[in-house]
């Protein structure tokens, strides 16, 4: 009985120490320490490298948030999180951002209480399938079996792909990506779907790439971006305008190499505001001046770190296509720092 | 002059809640319920009010929208646009569907196994010594997880079966064939069995959504007569039997009685199998990416099953050998001496002396595999924690909702289990006057 009290007690204090108050800007501040929820293992994205180092396109954001708000990119805490337990990471407090390949939602953004405060990467569903199965088109995939990550909206993607087609399939349902690969090569499923991004990462990380096609069919707007919880306006800017920062750095043309000498050669005033030379920028947010200077400094601007992570240089090759600044005639579009 | 001291009064005094014996279990018994009332009422107030300070409510209405997505094993009709609550039962059907068939294997695994371990025989007796060490030894998510991956790294792809026009061109056959009789193919997917099909089907009805097919309902109740008026024959014999001392021939009868009417029904519905095969194109070269027709058992339904049902037959093959033990060695010896076969002895004087010991061991045991089946998640199988816990929750977000329900169901189905089983308890146990 008194055990069963104090465990009950126990519970309780942990829901509670699990709820974090609004203000996850001063629990960043007084831990030290960004905890960012991160892929478990997405090359390119979010995986941890040789040495265990998280490193990827999403990591490289985790890290200018916490140059932003810590002064230091390497305070930072991974969580490593598959497609079902993300959110409820992130609604518990386990997490102070989620940057993980989430696709914004209506139902995410009203209904699941998040904030998707911008879109880091526009992506597009597709299929994988192996050169030898002989299909070109993810409309001969009629009767297939198909490997699906649970808890995603690829999931309902496929159902209605399929659906629209007047063509059925088999599920796979399996937790991760790298269940999902191993299922995909060992043959018990015909083809992979999951982001387009996705999957280039995933082939990069298999055996034989070369012997694996991603169908031309992108059959879904994924719009991936960093999340945080509803409620808390401030830290979702920081999160957002540190997101903006590394844009608006890119359409300036500040880079890591070039940033303290644009600092004291510039006369752009929206430079200066950015890197906080002017104004009092980072005061509205509750940040020092420098924040958005120390955000760029991490890793880059957002295109030197798409370049580093997923671009064409980079064995998973992907092009900017969407993600081109807005001046390219992509979607990346910084609002103004005024 | 004073009398002798007063006698006591009976008055009662605050104090006696805490010195006095008679009370004191009483009060530390009620000061306890207060704590744990509190502890709960707090628990529940906490929950409600970290659900309104994140802005959520508790709302169940989720179950009546669309799923929007698929499950691959589904023994009611389920599409996408079924709502949640259907894929509810979709899950709890394919956790029953594999509890039922583990509880019975288990349990013939379990009798066989622990009978076999008490032979005379030493090479019986050690492998089953053997076979129950290691299996209750090893934790059974790692039995499911090596069943699957043997299966599916082992076994051949659908694509292996199929018949290229390269094969017709050189008159050769595909890498991996058919089985018994070209009606089975076991892939790394999953096994391919005949489906059983009827030409002239009786029909069928829908109520509250389950579909009824009258042809199998039909089958079902010519099978129970059969064995009801098989029952009548043989009580028959026995009162002839008991009166004569001589047993009429039986056997035939029996046989007939059992076979004959559900073959006849059967063969008046048209009754036949359909093989899974690929479809055919041009030339006999094969099209399509899986076997087509029959029923497909997914690899991750006969893993979980076997590993349910031998793991857990360790656990029954152990109550039955003490089961066993605790019956009287004078039982056995009383047996022979009239004349009893071993065989004979154990089915007949042990065994239904020995099921009031095993018994509430077996309970145990079904309420472990009903509950167990919940591993499944490890290999995909979409029992009611992947549907509910797994799928619908990450979709609409209602954590708390799918877990309080999915513990609900549970629950109630352990108490299903364990009240059906405590009345066969009952039935079996010694009868005392």
């Amino acid at each position: 009985m008194k055990k069963s009290v104090f465990l009950g007690t126990l519970a309780a204090t942990t829901m509670l120490a699990g709820f974090a108050a609004a203000g996850t800007l001063e629990d960043v501040k007084a831990r030290g320490e960004l905890i960012c929820g991160a892929n478990v293992a997405l090359t390119g994205f979010g995986a941890p490298d040789a040495e265990g180092n998280y490193v990827g396109f999403d990591v490289d954001l985790c890290k200018a948030v916490a140059a932003a708000v810590l002064g230091d990119a390497s305070k930072v805490k991974y969580v490593p999180t598959t497609g079902e337990t993300r959110f409820t990471a992130l609604a518990s407090g386990e997490v102070d951002v989620l940057i993980r390949n989430s696709t914004w939602t209506y139902s995410r953004d009203t209904d699941l209480k998040f904030d998707f405060v911008a879109v880091n990467y526009y992506d597009g569903q597709g299929f994988m399938v192996k050169k030898d199965l002989g299909v070109s088109s993810a409309k001969e995939l009629d009767g297939a079996t198909v490997c699906i990550q649970t808890g995603t909206t690829t999931e309902l993607n496929l159902a209605d792909f399929f659906k629209a087609n007047n063509i059925s399939y088999t599920p796979v349902t399996v937790g991760d990506d790298s269940e999902a690969q191993r299922q995909y090569e060992a043959g018990a499923c015909d083809a992979f779907t999951t982001d387009a991004s996705g999957l280039a990462s995933n082939r990069t990380a298999m055996a034989d790439p070369a012997n694996h096609i991603i169908l031309p069919e992108i059959i879904s707007k994924e719009p991936l971006g960093p999340v945080v919880r509803h409620g808390d306006n401030n830290w979702g800017d920081i999160v957002r305008w540190t997101y903006y920062a590394l844009v608006a750095a890119e359409e300036k043309g500040i880079t890591k190499a070039n940033i303290d000498q644009i600092a004291a050669s510039t006369t752009d005033p929206e430079v200066k505001r950015i890197l906080g030379l002017e104004g009092d920028m980072g005061a509205m947010m509750g940040l020092d001046a420098e924040w958005a200077k120390r955000a760029i400094a991490a890793s880059g601007n957002y295109g030197e770190i798409f370049e580093a992570n997923i671009g064409a240089a980079t064995p998973i090759g992907l092009a900017r296509g969407l993600n081109a600044q807005w001046t390219q005639g992509g979607l990346q579009y910084a609002p103004p720092f005024r | 002059m004073a009398l002798a001291a007063d006698t006591p009064k009976d008055s009662f005094r605050l104090s006696m809640l805490i010195y006095d014996t008679r009370f004191r279990a009483i009060t530390i018994q009620v000061i306890v319920l207060i704590l744990v009332l509190l502890g709960i009422g707090w628990l529940v107030n906490n929950t409600i009010e970290n659900l309104a300070a994140k802005d959520k409510d508790i709302n169940f209405s989720f179950l009546f929208s669309r799923a929007g997505y698929d499950i691959d094993q589904q023994l009611i009709p389920y599409t996408n646009d079924s709502t949640h609550g259907r894929a509810l039962v979709i899950g709890l059907l394919n956790t029953l569907v594999v509890a039922f068939f583990a509880c019975i294997f288990a349990t013939l695994i379990g009798v066989f196994a622990g009978v076999l371990r008490l032979s005379k025989n030493w090479l019986v007796g050690r492998l089953m010594t053997v076979y129950v060490e290691v299996f209750r030894n090893v934790p059974l998510l790692l039995w499911i997880l090596l069943a699957f991956v043997i299966f599916s790294e082992t076994m051949p792809e659908p694509k292996d079966f199929k018949t290229t026009q390269a094969m017709v061109d050189a008159g050769t056959t595909p890498a991996a064939q058919m089985i018994l009789f070209d009606s089975v193919a076991i892939t790394n997917r999953g096994t391919n069995i005949p489906a059983p099909l009827l030409e002239r089907p009786l029909g069928g009805t829908e109520a509250f959504g389950v579909p009824i097919n009258f042809s199998v309902l039909a089958t079902l109740l010519v099978i129970a007569g059969s064995i009801w008026v098989n029952y009548l024959v043989r009580r028959r014999a026995k009162a002839v039997q008991e009166d004569t001392g001589i047993r009429p021939v039986t056997w035939w009868k029996s046989l007939l009685i059992l076979i004959a009417p559900t073959l006849a029904l059967l063969i008046a519905m048209g009754f036949h199998l359909e093989v899974p095969a690929f479809p055919m194109g041009e030339n006999g070269v094969s099209k399509g990416f899986n076997f087509v027709g029959g029923i497909n058992v997914a690899h991750s339904f006969t893993a979980l099953l076997i590993a349910l049902s031998l793991y857990h037959g360790t656990y029954i093959a152990e109550a039955v050998r003490s089961g066993i033990l605790a019956i009287s060695r004078g039982q056995t010896e009383a047996a022979y001496a009239l004349g009893l076969r071993p065989g004979r002895t154990m089915s007949l004087i042990i065994l239904p002396q020995a099921l009031r010991v095993i018994i509430p061991p077996l309970i145990s045991q079904f309420l472990n595999i009903t509950k167990n089946t919940t591993l499944g998640v490890a290999i995909s199988y979409l029992d009611l924690k992947g549907t509910l816990g797994g799928i619908t929750l990450n979709q609409t977000g209602r954590e708390l909702e799918c877990m309080l329900l999915m513990m609900l169901i549970y629950l109630i189905l352990s108490l299903l289990i364990s009240s059906g089983m405590n009345v066969y308890n009952t039935a079996v146990k010694l009868k005392e006057r």
